[in-house]
C-alpha cells in the first residue's frame, strides 16, 4: 500500500485551495439521522478541490438479512436497524481515521457520513467519499477509511426480527480487514 | 467527580446509561475503577473484566485498563463497535 507521498501536497499548491482544505475539515464529518443524496456528496467532493482525477463512493445499505446465508429464513428477516453511537467520541474517532488516512494517501476532498437512529432494509446507512488525483489514492483511502470505521467508531447495531430484538456482535472478519492496514 | 457512560447492549445489561461517581480512595486506574464496580455492585458487573467483550475510552479515547485516572474525567464502558 502506497505509503509514499506526504498528504495532501496536492491541495496545497494554491493558498485559496488551503484556505477550501480548512473550510471543509470541519463538515467532513457527519452523525446525522437524516438520508443523504449520494449524487449531491459526490458532485459537493468534485466542488471542494481542484485537479480530481478520481473521486470513489462507497455506501453501506442495510441488508434485509443480517445473516447473508440466512435468506431463506424468514425468522431472521430484519424488520428494523438501531443504530446507537456515543455523541462526541464519535465525530472524534471518525476525524481521527479521516485523518490517518490524509496521512497516508493524497485526498483532494472527502466526506464521512453515518446515520444514527431507526433504519430499515434497504435504507442508506453509511457513505464514504474521497477524491483524489489518481484512483489508487481514492480506491486505498475510501476502504481504509470504511474499514477503520467498522471497528474504531463508537457505533452499535440493534436489529428487530420477527423473534425479537439483539444487539449484533462484531465481526472477527471486520477486525481483520482493519488489522491489514497495520496502523 | 468521574462522569461514567455505558452504551449499547452493556447499558442494558446494567441498567445504567451514565452516572457520576467520586473516584473512590486509593484508586488510581480503570482496572481500579473496574474492581470497585464489581464489589460494589451485582454479578452482572463482572462483565466488565472482559477486555474481548467491553472496551473502555476515557475523555472519549480508548485506553487500556492500566490507564491512570484523575477522577475528573469522562468515563465509558461500551461492547465492540458494529458501525458501518
Amino acid at each position: 500500500m502506497g505509503e509514499q507521498a506526504p498528504a495532501a501536497t496536492t491541495a496545497q499548491t494554491s493558498s485559496a485551495q488551503t484556505t477550501t482544505a480548512q473550510t471543509i475539515s470541519d463538515q467532513t464529518i457527519s452523525v446525522q439521522t437524516k438520508d443523504f443524496d449520494v449524487g449531491a456528496e459526490y458532485a459537493e467532493l468534485r466542488r471542494l478541490a481542484a485537479n480530481v482525477g478520481a473521486v470513489t463512493t462507497f455506501t453501506g445499505l442495510v441488508r434485509e438479512f443480517y445473516h447473508a446465508d440466512a435468506s431463506d429464513d424468514s425468522e431472521n428477516k430484519v424488520l428494523c436497524l438501531y443504530l446507537e453511537h456515543y455523541p462526541g467520541m464519535t465525530e472524534k474517532a471518525l476525524q481521527d481515521i479521516v485523518n490517518k488516512a490524509r496521512d497516508r494517501w493524497q485526498i483532494l476532498s472527502c466526506k464521512v457520513i453515518h446515520r444514527v437512529g431507526e433504519l430499515y432494509a434497504g435504507d442508506q446507512i453509511v457513505f464514504v467519499g474521497v477524491a483524489s488525483a489518481h484512483r489508487g489514492d481514492a480506491f486505498a483511502a475510501a476502504e481504509f477509511i470504511m474499514d477503520y470505521l467498522k471497528t474504531q467508531a463508537p457505533f452499535w447495531k440493534k436489529q428487530r426480527t420477527s423473534t425479537g430484538a439483539d444487539w449484533i456482535e462484531s465481526r472477527d472478519s471486520d477486525k481483520e480487514a482493519a488489522s491489514r492496514w497495520q496502523v | 467527580m468521574l462522569t461514567i457512560n455505558y452504551f449499547a447492549s452493556l447499558r442494558e445489561t446494567l441498567g445504567f446509561a451514565s452516572e457520576d461517581l467520586q473516584l473512590p480512595a486509593g484508586i488510581s486506574d480503570v482496572r481500579g475503577l473496574i474492581t470497585h464496580l464489581i464489589i460494589d455492585r451485582s454479578a452482572d458487573w463482572l462483565v466488565l473484566q472482559d477486555q474481548a467483550q467491553v472496551l473502555v475510552a476515557v475523555d472519549q479515547t480508548i485506553v487500556d485498563r492500566s490507564h491512570v485516572l484523575q477522577g475528573h474525567e469522562e468515563v465509558a464502558f461500551f461492547p465492540p463497535m458494529t458501525g458501518g
